[in-house]
This record gives structure tokens, sequence and C-alpha cells, in this order.
């Protein structure tokens, strides 16, 4: 669409401006402050330079915060986006059906997150848990609060029913905007349900999905209330995820220049890496 | 292949329907019953749990709280939004491309980085422990989702709109108030949606914020949890609790939701 050159319109946006910016600048600059100061405790501060950035990105226990984040963030992408494409693909396009799935697909998105994280703790729990009693009754060991392994498992098992309704809904609406035609013309061509999939239904959720991985990837990179409900970072720092180690280091241990540097870092990585989707996602808009 | 299709959401839905059965279980059984038995519906019937909840204060006035809070949050985002969304759907000025983008910068920040800044700040400005400090704080995350949704929206009603109504001789607000907002209001429907559900899910900034006056729902029960043992009980029907404001809302955006989702740009 061809827009008109209105540089007063900058007066529209003012409000906003103005409050995202007090939420954002403000605290983003004190953040900033601290990064680069050190402090004994007693509200006096000394320069540090950049010794707390050199600190973080040469420290082990950063990195492997973000190789359990990256595992984590990259395995829900994997699980929930082709998910919730075959289960919006499979769902009825009309009937008394559709409003029935949508909202009881929706539930879990409007459920605070901590509770997400206490529903799945008495869910999966061996001895009071559904989960944790069908699991131990089929002769499998399960126990999240004690195995690494189990604690990941259940992790995943709970992203995967919190947010893969997202994706779902996006799918489905790009699939609902699909006109009756496109499909009457592949049924005379005579074409398979996966030549219909491939050149049709995919196209045409394309947008959506760039939406679906964008949000899911900003928002699993931020994930901090549920795992801190569920497992705590345990057992041991097996499901320690970034946001987690970060609290961790700021309010538990009071070290507030290493926690700001560290904020920074994974601040401009989530940034760095969504600048990438946003730029995708903008240049298939403007063609 | 075909037949076998439908079993798919069938499936889905019965994944997450199980979960909450469990929670809702659970709310209705007797702490006795939660830690003595393993029983998958209440054998002892009891509504104990849920006439705690409404009989102590500590407890009601948190839904109380977090309904306030959400709701001028929810107000303060649309209305903020809906200037901001027309002037980036309708006219190209200096620097819009980069404003767009730094607001979703903010939709990515992560909130734990922001938790004790936001303390630092709200209390220095004498807001600390009110519903508007964690409204405005939550406007972060979702005033660049609301003028995302708008911005969809708007853009796919035709410029012509505009141009026959000043033709028409109408000034701008009167065009904006009486005949632009009327037209996209499902679109303003859905941000509202939107951002009650990023308001009323989130607790990191609006536990930080709050201490007694304005402490809301979710915090309350992570706070009852650790302080008096295992209430698992109580704990169960007020996770219910906060369903069913949740599952109200959806219902009334059910038509709207599978479009919503897709942020007005399918």
């Amino acid at each position: 669409m061809n827009k008109t050159v209105n540089h007063k319109a900058w007066f529209l946006v003012l409000p906003v401006l103005v409050l995202v910016a007090f939420n954002a600048f403000i605290p983003l600059m004190t953040v900033v402050n601290y990064s680069v100061q050190e402090t004994f405790g007693d509200n006096t501060f000394f320069w540090a330079g950049l010794i707390w950035f050199e600190d973080v990105l040469h420290s082990e226990r950063f990195h492997a915060a973000l190789v359990r984040q990256l595992t984590f963030t990259f395995t829900i992408l994997a699980i929930e986006i082709p998910l919730g494409v075959v289960i919006a693909l499979t769902m009825p396009k009309r009937g008394i059906w559709v409003p029935v799935c949508l909202v009881t697909m929706a539930l879990p998105l409007l459920i605070p997150w901590n509770v997400v994280g206490a529903i799945w703790n008495i869910f999966a729990l061996p001895e009071i848990g559904l989960l944790g009693q069908v699991l131990n009754g089929l002769g499998i060991d399960y126990n999240f609060t004690r195995q690494p392994g189990a604690a990941w498992f259940t992790l995943i098992a709970m992203d995967v029913w919190h947010w893969t309704s997202l994706v779902v809904l996006l799918a489905y609406a790009g699939l609902v905007s699909i006109p009756d035609a496109f499909y009457q013309a592949a049924k005379i061509d005579g074409a398979s349900t996966w030549a219909i999939f491939r050149h049709i239904q995919l196209p045409k959720m394309k947008r959506v999905l760039t939406i679906a991985v964008l949000l899911r990837f900003m928002d699993s990179f931020n994930i901090y209330t549920e795992p801190f409900v569920l497992t705590g970072g345990g057992p041991g720092n097996s499901t320690t995820l970034l946001s987690i180690d970060l609290v961790k280091l700021a309010l538990g241990q009071f070290d507030l220049g290493p926690a700001a540097a560290m904020s920074l870092i994974y601040f401009l990585i989530i940034l760095a890496l969504s600048w990438i989707f946003y730029t995708l996602m903008m240049r298939d808009e403007e063609r | 292949m075909r037949r076998l299709s439908p079993l798919v959401p069938a499936l889905y839905i019965l994944f997450v329907m199980l979960p909450i059965y469990w929670l809702l279980n659970m709310s209705f059984k007797t702490t006795n019953e939660i830690l003595g038995d393993f029983t998958l519906w209440p054998r002892e019937f009891t509504l104990e749990n849920y006439i705690t909840i409404f009989s102590d204060p500590t407890w009601y006035m948190g839904y109380v709280n977090s309904l306030a809070y959400v709701t001028i949050n929810t107000v303060i985002s649309v209305t903020a939004a809906l200037p901001a969304a027309y002037a980036f759907s309708r006219y190209r000025f200096l620097g819009d491309k980069h404003l767009f983008f730094w607001l979703l910068t903010n939709r990515m920040a992560p909130v734990a980085v922001f938790a004790l800044p936001f303390f630092q700040l709200y209390s220095a400005v004498g807001l600390f422990d009110t519903h508007l400090a964690v409204a405005l704080a939550h406007t972060l995350f979702n005033i660049p989702l609301a003028v995302w949704i708008l911005e969809g929206f708007m853009s796919g009603v035709p410029r012509q709109l505009d141009e026959t109504a000043y033709v028409d001789g109408y000034s701008f607000p009167h065009f904006f108030v009486r005949i632009f907002l009327p037209t996209i209001a499902a679109g303003i429907g859905v941000a509202c949606f939107f951002c009650f559900m990023f308001s009323w899910v989130e607790l990191l900034l609006a536990k930080t914020l709050t201490a007694v006056e304005a402490k809301p729902i979710a915090a309350t029960m992570t706070r009852t949890a650790s302080s008096s043992g295992y209430e698992l009980g109580l704990l169960a029907a007020a996770g219910t609790l906060t369903i069913v404001p949740g599952a109200f809302v959806i219902y009334f955006v059910r038509n709207y939701i599978a479009k919503g989702f897709a942020l007005g740009r399918v």
C-alpha cells in the first residue's frame, strides 16, 4: 500500500513513545549502569569497565545455561510447530465442533504462568500426580524431582501443553482464509493430499507461521516462571535456563555487576536473533 | 487416513484437558485424601477449599487486585496504541520502521532482566504497591503487541474511507472516533483480549511491584505454598479459579479468535 509522507504522524505515536520509553529506557539504563561498576554492598560504586562482560563471556556457568536454553528453545520449536500444523490441518473447518475445539485449545494460554507450573507439578509428582502414577505403574522409574532426564521430559511436555495451541490457532487462521475454489481446482487436477499441503496450504500459512516461530522463539527464550515453579532449576542445575540463572545471580547472590552484564548479553542475543526473523518476515511482506 | 484424522484434535484436546482435570479433581479433595490415597475422583467430595478462598480477604482480594490492574492496563494499552497504530498503517514518517522495530524489541526483553530496575524505578516515583504500577509496567510488552495487532486490522481498511470522510468535511478526531473506530471494532476487541491475556498470566513483574495492597492472586498462591506447608487442595482451588476469567473471556471472543491470533494479517 502506498502511504503518504506525513511527519506530523509523530504526534500520534507520542503517547506510546512516552509510556514505553519510561518503562524501557530507565530500567535499561539502570542495568547498563550496574554492568560497568563494582560495589561492596554499602551503596558505593566504583567504575569497573568491561570486566563483568569478560567474566560472563568466559564463565562456564553462563555457557552451560546458554546451551541448556538453546536446547530447550529448539526442542520445543521442533515439536510445537509441526504438531501445531498437523492439528490445524485435521481440525474441523465448520460446524459446532469449531468453537468447542478453539475454546478448549485456547484454555492453557490464559492460565497464569505460575499456575501452569503448579498444575504440572501436581500432575507429574510420582506420589500424588496422575502422570507420575501412570508412568510408575507401567514400570518406568519416573521422578522428575530427582532425575534430570525426567525433569527435562516434564519441562518439555509442559511447554508443549502450554503453547502448542498458539501455533494451532495461528495455522488454523491461515487455513480458513483459503477460498474453497482453490481446493476444487486441486480436486479437478487430481492433486494428492501432500500436493495440496505443499502448494496450497503451506504457502498460505507461511506468514502466520513466521509470526508463530517469532513469538515462540522470543517467549521460550524468556521463560522463567513455569520452570521455576515446576523444578526450581533442579535437580542440581539440570534445568536452570538463562532467566533462572540470572535471577539466582542477581537476587540470590546479589552479584549485581555480573548479573547486569549477563542481562545485557542475554538481551543482545535475543535482539540479534529476533532481528533476523523480523527482517525475513518484513522482506516477505513487501514482496 | 481421512477417517482417522478427527482423532488428532481429539487426542490433543484430551492431552490439554487431563492436567486441568487433575487440578479440578484435587480442588474438591481434602488434604488427607490427597496425601493419603491415590484416587481418580474425589471420594470425600468437599467444597471446603473454595469456601476458605471466598471467606478470607487475603485470598479473594488477590482476585480483585489482579482484575483491577489487568483492566487498567488493557484500557491504557489499547487507548495509547490506537492513534499510534493509525499512524503506522496510514503514514510514512521519519524513522517509522526503526520505531516499529524498537517497539517490538520491548516484547522481546526478558522480564527477569528488568525485575530489579523496575522495583527501583517504581519505588522512586512512589507508585510501589499500587494497581497503577503493575498496569503501567505491563504496558511494556502489551503496547507493542496492541500496536502490532491494531496496525494489521487498520491496514485492512481501505484508505478511501479516510479520504471520503475528509472530503465530507469531517475533522480528524471526529472521523477517527465516529467512523474509523466502529469499523475496526473487531480488531479492538482482539487487541483487548491479548492485553488482558498477557497481563493476566504475567507474574514476575506483578509480584516484584506489589507487597500487600495490590498483591495479585498468583502471588498469594506462591506465598501460601511456601509458608504453610502442603495445602495442596487450597492451592488447586485457587488455581482453578484463576482459569475462570480466562475461559470467560475466550468464550466472548470465540468468533474472532482465529483471525485475532493471526494478528489481522491473514
